[in-house]
Formats: structure tokens, C-alpha cells, sequence
């Protein structure tokens, strides 16, 4: 029987991240991945024969340049076709509006707008500078902090002083309020807002009135903190990330084990011993570092009855509720969007032509129905990258909201015509559209949990709202990576700060493992 | 002219308690009232003949017994008898009675499911342990996070070290609960719709957001930490309506030797050299005082009787954004006897009590959904209750008052005036749930007074007919309330106060806004502090 120093579950970016970091200070690391490939959410996806898509994810935006670098990623594959890609709100009249970092043009946009974007990204860019900070580090425990904690409470305090009084008290206000009037105080074109309001707004079970969504907007706008806004389109798709993450821990000494699922996290005495796979397989390990999210770790890998009472409670209440669904189509040729040029056309998309229309669309999914006008974040990426399809044949990938995880009468039942509505949808845009499908797919947030094992299909592994965020992700007494399970470790994007594959939550559970390795 | 030491402006409940401080503190106050009659939303008055309409607020438990004692409220005629207890009724005929006894709720809650019966003393114990917690906070100003006075470090240090008593998971459970909705709060704890739905009403009232919102847990909260005699979480009746309250704190400020001036129609604060310097009103009369005292929301306050040039620019800024809704409409009815429910004995126990008729969180949630829409709630959530079967003053022998409270009404209908169509149609809506739920309701009106947004703004004077003076979202509470840098009572002008329930801790009859912003300004002007500090819990 093989025994390592630490056993990874799920080669997640997170996971992978955490692995690397924990082979680089001297461990030794294996990754066990229940997928044939690595990246987690963020993978490659043939869904039709010729026809590549990301799967889940389908931009780069949160991860640090500083990160990236320390991987080497580049070094190990990572090829960017697009970088800080400007977002094109769509407009049924082709007179689309162009957001690119702090500038915005077309349809109409006042010049007090203009100005407005540019005063808007230097509020939120200050506040982001911040939040990097936060999220850089384990979440601070406020009561029972050591040394350690206090030093960093001491260090944000500092840069929240430092800011001004009047940042400083902007900064309260904001932090607890939502976009929807935040945008409205500042912009006055509601095709302007609508777009901003998307990003607060993604991947949540929340509307851009619900209370909540200026902090989801600068944990998704994270990139603001080193001057950036714009997304990323990974060359040979997001998948290539997964495998440049991949060969990164290889080069850094990680054994990776693909297509055998954890089916058990193994106690021996209280402690964590290793893992068994879903073949039976055996793998004894000191710690085990769970990249899964913390509902299935504790339920299902490690099981309730192996936990304390209160533990097993905070696990249950856990929300990972998202509105999120992917749809892929294969097209004939390049769609026609009214009034877009090639160029545009490689940008992100976005349908999202008013704040009202975006709060609506998230009605519905309150009582377990699907938007018939959703809000859309969309992305071709064969406009930049051809080999994803065949010659002359088009990608179209496309994050929709909302759709409940279960749907009122079944999914099987309405999966045929919710994409048709969809589709129906995105073709006030592009009115030839539906005649270009070859094929199309739809992954409900049901599909997503069963294909990339989230609970409740959430992306970011439960959900980013106050009452789940920082010191009590994914709950108080694990806030820190390390769980009340002696030997158990979180890495995943249910713990602080969250997914968006910024890869922070990997490098900060890594930093843990060492200290408690260390410490002893 | 006659020049006083102080002038509060608006003769609502907090506006005549911060007076009676003063007073009693020895200040020569006057009180100027735009309406006829005083009390603000604190008001009792006959719009139809042997009838008294609480016609604004309408039960009474958030008023602090500290300043009830301390002005002896009840020697200047103030009487709360207590009521317990509530059902909603289910579109299936049946209901759930949420009964003040505790075995017979437990009963009934079992009929409707088991474990909610048994979560029911955890969730009760959890809801109030978040009760005792905030309880200390509402007689104390709200320190400013940004400041390095040393006042307000020490009473930041004083709210930390009670932080601390927690340990790291209550502080979590704390913080949790502030920030969470009121279902999701709830679904921690209940598996019933009908039990979640009679329990959720609190999480909304008064405000413009929907159960599923976060921060709704905490509007819950708000209704719950109140209490009558001391029994915390209780709610009561004033004897004579709710101009009871408002009528013992004007005799207690005029046993003090205050003073009252009604129909006086305030136009702006006179300041002169960056200090007020007292009060014009649209007659063109004029009082002075060095201090002047609003009681009237932040909106009115600094956009109306204010000029913007006396002003800081921030301070226009900030006002305009604050959160300030209508979201709430009122029928006060008149009727001919005791209507009878589904599925209800008239003698039943809950008769005495709330009466909901929302049995699911999805039907709460899609009357939110209206409102968002810019319309009135097509399927209301109400809060019905017949105070007369306790009050006899209120109607007639035989007869009976009927206060129902509406949630949701925008000020605005799609964005235009409401019109009288309009006002029909809400009423409708109200009149026809009820009726839904009650075969004989219909035949039994007399009378019924149908009040919008629009007619609580014009009457009372709350901008957009907002109950609380300002939504109770979290960025608008304690220290952000009115506004970061302005919770502590004080305006931008020296001289110059709030004291409404724009101000710590915010709406409902409870008088500590009034009280706070007296020791403040009493601290100001080095006199003696009349205003009790809060009592302790245990």
C-alpha cells in the first residue's frame, strides 16, 4: 500500500494549486481526480462530435497575475487568444454598448456616463485592492484570533484608515447594500447598468435588489485590484488551464490519478488515514485535503456519523443554491449579431438590457421555474480559436440564468423547450440563429452537480453571501482550511474566498497544511 | 418673540419624548406640529362616528419601559393590555393557531408537522438570545467606527468585549443572523409552509424587501424585542388606540412645562453663521432657539426645511441616496359585529390575535414581486386585528374595529401618482382576501378608510409613506443610520438634531430615538442627563 504525506481529493485548480504549493515545500502530494482530465470546472467539453466547448466555467478573470507567475503557468502551457476582453451588452437594435476596463461607447451613452464608469472603477478598484488583501490570507477569526490573525485584523484595519474617512465610510455603506441602487445613484443608461449589474449577479441565487450584491460584484470584479476588468479566453479552451495546472504539479513532483472517484475518506482513530476509491483501491495518507465541497466531504466522503453533532448542523445549513445553466450550440458558420462587427464578436456578450430585466429574470427561479427571458453571459470562442470546431463551424457557449436546480415538473420533461426558449431569446439578437444549431446542450445545475460533483451545481461550492462568507466559510470551525476532523483539510472554493478560479482558496489552504505541519 | 432653548420640529412620539427630556431637564421646549392634532403615526382619531382608528401604527410593544417608567407614561394615561397569539388561515380550510400557551402550540404545530413542533424551542431560544444582544444597544447612541475620539473608541471597546462573550461561533450565529433572509433563517428550523409563512410576516413588514432577501432575519428581529411588562417578544393594545402613547407623552412634557404649538407648518431651519438659530414656518411666523430638533425623516429634514447652501454637499448627497420606500398601505373598518372565519369558533382563543392569510413563503415572495413591478401586491400579505374585543373604546358596544396592515404598496403605481382607480383596486385586493377567509365580512362594513402610501406621506408626513422613517437594511442601521458620520443624533449645522426613526435604532413605537438624541444634546450643552440609561435584561 502507497503512503503519501497528503492526499488531494479532486484536481480542481484549487486543488492543484494547493498540491503544487504543498510538493514545493518538500510533501509528498497525490491527486486523486474522479474525471479523465484535470481543471475541474474549468475543462474542455466535446458535446458534439468536432465541437469543444469549456464546460462550466468559460472565462479567466479572478486568477493573479502574481499567481500565475509563481506557477509558471505560462511555462507549462497556458496561452491566452484573448486577454482583458471588453463585454458587449447586446441590444435588440444592433446598437450594442461596449464596456472595456473604465471606457464605455455606443448606443447613446451620455459623455456623463463616460465619466461616471471612469470615477465608479476608481471607487471599486480601491475597495478591490482591499478585498485582494483579505482574500490573499486565511479568513482572521475575530474572537479566538492568534497572533496571526490579529496582526492581519491589524493590517486591514490599516488600509481601511488609510483609505480616508470618507472611502472608509462609503465603504461600510456599500459593503452591506445592493447594485441595483448602487447603479442607479451612479449611471443613468439602463443598458449601462443592466451590463454592470450581470456581474453581481452571476452564478448566485440573488437579483441585482437583493442585498448582497455590491460585495458577489467586487469578489467577481477582483481583477479591478491589480487594474485589470476585462476576462480571458484560454487558447485550446479553459481546459488548457486545467492541463498547464497539471503539468505544473507534475514538474513539481504531484502524482495525479485520474477517472477514480474518492468514495471514502478513511478515519483511524479520530484522524484522517487516507482515502478509498470508488475501485476499492486503499491510499493512506497524514492529511487529506479535500478540493470537493464541503457539503460532500462531510456528508458524503467522511459521512455525518464520523463528525460532531454541531459540525454535521453547520454542514447542513450550508446554501448552495445557483441559478446558473450552461448552453452550447454548434453552428453551421458564425452567428450574426445585429450591428456587430468579427471583432465584437470574440468579445464577451452579455443579455442583460436593464437592471429590471436582470431582477426578473431571477424571479422566476424562487419557485422552481426557469426565466423564459434570462439573463446570458456569452462567449464564441471559436471567433478567436477555430480548432474547437471543425473548418468554417462555429461554438457558441453561454451561461444562463436562471434556471432552479429542480425544475417544477422535471427536468426531462421541459429540457426541450427551455432551450428552445433560450435560444429564442439570444435570437432577438442574432435573428438567424436558431437555423445555424447543429446541435445544442443544455446542463441544467443538476447536470453540473453530477458532472463536476458541486452540490446544488454551484460554482462556487455554496453560496457568497454575508452569512457565508470569510471566518464562516464554509462554517466557523473551518473557516481556517483546517476542520474539526484531526488530519482533514478544505481547499475548494466553499472555503474563503470563494470559487472564480482565482486559485486563492488552494494557496491559502496550502500556507495551513505547512504551518500545522510545522507546528505539529 | 419669544426665544426658547430648544425647538423640536414634529410632534410624533419620538419628537414629544425628546421634548419631555429636555423639559424635564429644565430647557424651555417648544414642540411645533404641522397637523391639527398630534402624535404623528402615533395616532388615534374618529374619521367615522363612534369609531377610533389607530390609523398608522396600531399595537404597541417596542416602546421602552425605561422611558414609560421614568416619564410615567401610565399616570399620564397610558394603558397597554397585552394580547397574545395568531393564526393564518390555509387555502386547503384549514389554519394554524399559533397559540400563546405553550403546550397547546406545541399541539398544533405537531398537526402540522412534528419536528417543527420540536425545533420550535430552539428556534425560540436562538431567536432570543439574538433579542438579548440587541436589547442593551437601543438606549445607547451608536459609536462612530471612523472616529478616534475617545469616547467612541472606548464604547467601540465596550461592544467588542461583548463580542468576545460570545467565542467565535455565537459571534458567527450573530453575524449570521443579521445578514441572512428571514426564510432562510427560518428553514434552518421548520419544515411546514404554513408555519414558516405565519412566522415570516415579521421579517417584511414595512419594508421593501421580499422574505427571501437577505437582511429580512433581522427586520424579524425588530418585531420581536419589544416587550409588555417585561415579557419580551409580547405585544399590547393601547387602550384608546395609539394616540394613547403619543397623548401620555404630551401631558408628561407639559407636567414638565413644555409646550405645544399644533397646525404650525414648519418651512425652514434658520441658520445663520453655521449655527441654528430657530424656526420659520410658512405663515411667516418665527420661534428661535439655539437648538432645533427634528423629528421629521432625513429626507424631509435635509431636502425640504433645510437649505442646501447651510448644508455640507456630502450631506445633500447622502440624503438623496438614503433608502426610504413606501411599502406598506393600511384599512381601518368599521363593522357591524364580529365577522366569523373558516374553520374558527368565534370564541376561539386566535380571534384575539394576528389574523395572516398567506400559508406559503412563494405566495409571501410574489407579493414582493408586485411591488418590484411597481404595483400593489394582487395576493396582499395582512396583518389583521380586531382590537375592540379588548378595547371597548374604540367602537361602539356590539360593533367592532378591524385594523388591517398591508404589505406591499409602492408610493408610486408604475411610476405615476396613484389615482382613485388605483386606490379602489388596493382596497379590492385587501377586502377580497379577507373575504376569501370570511363568508359574512363583506356584509358587516361600515366603513372603511383605505390609506396608500400617498395618503401616509401627505398626512403624516413620512416621505414615501415609510413606516420606519427609512428602510431597516443593514447599511442603514447603527452607525449608518441616517448615514455613516451622522448617527450620533447630531446634523451638520451646529445646533442642529435628529431624533426621528431615521436615527438608532429606527422605526416602531419605541421612543429611543427620541430619548438618545436628548442625552446628546443635553450632553452638548453640559447640562444634567435626564434620560434613564436602559434597563438590563436579567
Amino acid at each position: 500500500m502507497t503512503s503519501y504525506d497528503v492526499i488531494v481529493i479532486g484536481a480542481g485548480h484549487n486543488g492543484l494549486v494547493c498540491a503544487i504549493k504543498l510538493a514545493q515545500a518538500g510533501l509528498k502530494v497525490h491527486v486523486v481526480e474522479a474525471n479523465e482530465t484535470a481543471g475541474g470546472a474549468a475543462n474542455n467539453r466535446e458535446f458534439a462530435p468536432g465541437f469543444t466547448t469549456p464546460g462550466c466555467a468559460q472565462w479567466l478573470t479572478q486568477m493573479s497575475p502574481e499567481l500565475s507567475r509563481e506557477l509558471k503557468l505560462e511555462q507549462h502551457g497556458l496561452e491566452f487568444v484573448g486577454s482583458n476582453l471588453p463585454t458587449v451588452a447586446l441590444a435588440a437594435d444592433g446598437n450594442a454598448l461596449i464596456i472595456d476596463g473604465e471606457s464605455v461607447s455606443g448606443a447613446n451613452v451620455s459623455a456623463k456616463d463616460q465619466q461616471a464608469l471612469k470615477d465608479f472603477r476608481r471607487l471599486t478598484g480601491k475597495f478591490n485592492r482591499l478585498l485582494y488583501k483579505a482574500f490573499s490570507h486565511r479568513p482572521p477569526r475575530l474572537i479566538e484570533a492568534d497572533f496571526a490573525d490579529r496582526w492581519q485584523l491589524l493590517q486591514l484595519g490599516l488600509r481601511m484608515r488609510l483609505m480616508g474617512k470618507d472611502d472608509m465610510n462609503e465603504l461600510l455603506r456599500l459593503g452591506l447594500n445592493n447594485i441595483y441602487d448602487l447603479l442607479n445613484e451612479w449611471f443613468e443608461h439602463p443598458g449601462l447598468r443592466g451590463a454592470l449589474s450581470l456581474d453581481a449577479v452571476l452564478g448566485t441565487h440573488l437579483g441585482p435588489r437583493s442585498p448582497n450584491t455590491v460585495f458577489t460584484y467586487l469578489q467577481r470584479r477582483l481583477a479591478e485590484a491589480w487594474g485589470e476588468g476585462g476576462v480571458y479566453q484560454v487558447k485550446g479552451g479553459l481546459g488548457s488551464f486545467g492541463d498547464a495546472l497539471a503539468a505544473a504539479a507534475n514538474a513539481a513532483g504531484v502524482s495525479i490519478q485520474y477517472g477514480n472517484a474518492v468514495s471514502q475518506i478513511t478515519m483511524t482513530q479520530d484522524r484522517v488515514s487516507g482515502v478509498t476509491l470508488s475501485d476499492g483501491q486503499s491510499l493512506t495518507s497524514r492529511y487529506v485535503v479535500s478540493n470537493a465541497d464541503p457539503v460532500t466531504t462531510f456528508s458524503t466522503l467522511l459521512g455525518y456519523q464520523n463528525v460532531e453533532t454541531d459540525t454535521a448542523r453547520r454542514v447542513s445549513q450550508i446554501r448552495c443554491k445557483s441559478g446558473a445553466s450552461k448552453l452550447h450550440l454548434a453552428l453551421d458558420g458564425l452567428p450574426e449579431f445585429t450591428g456587430l462587427s468579427l471583432e465584437d464578436l470574440g468579445h464577451r456578450l452579455v443579455v442583460a438590457p436593464d437592471m429590471d430585466y436582470v431582477e426578473r429574470a431571477f424571479n422566476s427561479v424562487k419557485y422552481d421555474e426557469y426565466s423564459p427571458r434570462p439573463m446570458m453571459d456569452i462567449s464564441i470562442p471559436t471567433v478567436r480559436d477555430p480548432e474547437l470546431a471543425p473548418a468554417g463551424k462555429h461554438v457558441l457557449s453561454a451561461i444562463v440564468q436562471h434556471a432552479p436546480f429542480s425544475l417544477e415538473g422535471g427536468w426531462a420533461a421541459h429540457r426541450d423547450q427551455v432551450i428552445s426558449d433560450w435560444v429564442e431569446c439570444m435570437a432577438q439578437y442574432a435573428p438567424g440563429l436558431r437555423e445555424q444549431i447543429i446541435s445544442a446542450e443544455l446542463l441544467t445545475p443538476e447536470d453540473l452537480q453530477d458532472q463536476y460533483h458541486m452540490t446544488g451545481g454551484h460554482w462556487d461550492h455554496g453560496e457568497i453571501s454575508f452569512d457565508q462568507v470569510l471566518m464562516m466559510r464554509p462554517f466557523p470551525a473551518a473557516a481556517q482550511y483546517e476542520t474539526p476532523v484531526a488530519g482533514l483539510f478544505l481547499c475548494g472554493a466553499g472555503s474563503h474566498p470563494g470559487g472564480g478560479l482565482m486559485g486563492l482558496a488552494g494557496s491559502n489552504a496550502a500556507r495551513q497544511v505547512n504551518e500545522t505541519e510545522k507546528n505539529g | 418673540m419669544k426665544k426658547y432653548d430648544a425647538i423640536v420640529i414634529g410632534a410624533g412620539h419620538n419628537g414629544l419624548t425628546n421634548a419631555a427630556y429636555l423639559a424635564k431637564a429644565g430647557l424651555k421646549v417648544l414642540v411645533l406640529e404641522r397637523n391639527s392634532y398630534i402624535g404623528g403615526a402615533t395616532v388615534s382619531r374618529e374619521l367615522h362616528e363612534g369609531w377610533t382608528y389607530s390609523n398608522c401604527s396600531y399595537v404597541c410593544s417596542l416602546l421602552r419601559p425605561e422611558i414609560a417608567r421614568d416619564l410615567e407614561l401610565p399616570r399620564h394615561g397610558l394603558q397597554v393590555v397585552p394580547y397574545g397569539g395568531g393564526i393564518t388561515f390555509m387555502r386547503n380550510g384549514d389554519h394554524f393557531g399559533k397559540y400563546p400557551d405553550a403546550q397547546r402550540r406545541h399541539r398544533e404545530m405537531a398537526r402540522h408537522s412534528q419536528r417543527d413542533a420540536d425545533a420550535y424551542e430552539r428556534f425560540s431560544a436562538d431567536t432570543m438570545k439574538q433579542t438579548r444582544l440587541i436589547r442593551p444597544f437601543l438606549m445607547k447612541r451608536p459609536p462612530d467606527p471612523t472616529s478616534l475620539h475617545p469616547r467612541d473608541l472606548k464604547e467601540l471597546a465596550s461592544y467588542a468585549a461583548g463580542f468576545m462573550e460570545m467565542g467565535e461561533e455565537g459571534f458567527a450565529d450573530t453575524l449570521r443572523f443579521w445578514t441572512k433572509s428571514v426564510a432562510d433563517y427560518l428553514e434552518e428550523y421548520f419544515e411546514s409552509d404554513v408555519i414558516k409563512a405565519h412566522m415570516a410576516g415579521s421579517g417584511i413588514i414595512g419594508t421593501a424587501l421580499g422574505v427571501y432577501s437577505p437582511g429580512t432575519a433581522y427586520v424579524l428581529l425588530h418585531h420581536y424585542m419589544g416587550d409588555v411588562d417585561g415579557n419580551v417578544g409580547s405585544w399590547g393594545f393601547a387602550r384608546g388606540g395609539m394616540g394613547a402613547v403619543s397623548g401620555a407623552l404630551a401631558s408628561a412634557l407639559k407636567s414638565y412645562d413644555g409646550e405645544i404649538i399644533s397646525d404650525a407648518n414648519v418651512d425652514r431651519i434658520i441658520v445663520r453663521n453655521g449655527q441654528t438659530r430657530g424656526v420659520a414656518l410658512k405663515d411667516g411666523r418665527e420661534f428661535h432657539a439655539d437648538v432645533v430638533v427634528s423629528n421629521l425623516d432625513p429626507k424631509r429634514t435635509f431636502l425640504d426645511i433645510m437649505d442646501a447652501s447651510d448644508l455640507p454637499s456630502a450631506v445633500v448627497k447622502r440624503t438623496e441616496q438614503f433608502k426610504i420606500r413606501g411599502s406598506s398601505g393600511k384599512l381601518n373598518i368599521a363593522l357591524d359585529g364580529l365577522p366569523t372565519f373558516n374553520g374558527l369558533d368565534k370564541d376561539s382563543r386566535l380571534m384575539v390575535g394576528d389574523l395572516h392569510f398567506h400559508d406559503s413563503l412563494g405566495r409571501l415572495e410574489r407579493a414582493y414581486d408586485d411591488w418590484k413591478d411597481g404595483t400593489w401586491s394582487k395576493d396582499p400579505y395582512l396583518d389583521v386585528l380586531i382590537p375592540s374585543q379588548f378595547d371597548p373604546t374604540v367602537a361602539p358596544p356590539g360593533k367592532h374595529m378591524m385594523s388591517v396592515f398591508v404589505q406591499y404598496a409602492p408610493r408610486k403605481v408604475q411610476g405615476r401618482e396613484w389615482t382613485d382607480e388605483d386606490k379602489a383596486g388596493f382596497e379590492k385586493s385587501v377586502l377580497d382576501q379577507i373575504a376569501n377567509y370570511s363568508p359574512d365580512f363583506r356584509d358587516l362594513i361600515m366603513h372603511v378608510e383605505t390609506r396608500t402610501p400617498r395618503e401616509i406621506e401627505n398626512e403624516v408626513g413620512l416621505t414615501e409613506g415609510n413606516i420606519f422613517q427609512g428602510e431597516l437594511t443593514f447599511d442603514q442601521l447603527l452607525f449608518n443610520r441616517p448615514f455613516p458620520g451622522y448617527a450620533q443624533y447630531r446634523g451638520p449645522v451646529r445646533g442642529m438634531y435628529m431624533c426621528g426613526s431615521g436615527t438608532h435604532p429606527g422605526g416602531g413605537v419605541m421612543a429611543a430615538p427620541g430619548a438618545n438624541a436628548a442625552r446628546e444634546i443635553l450632553r452638548d450643552l453640559r447640562r444634567t442627563n435626564t434620560v434613564p440609561e436602559g434597563y438590563a435584561d436579567d
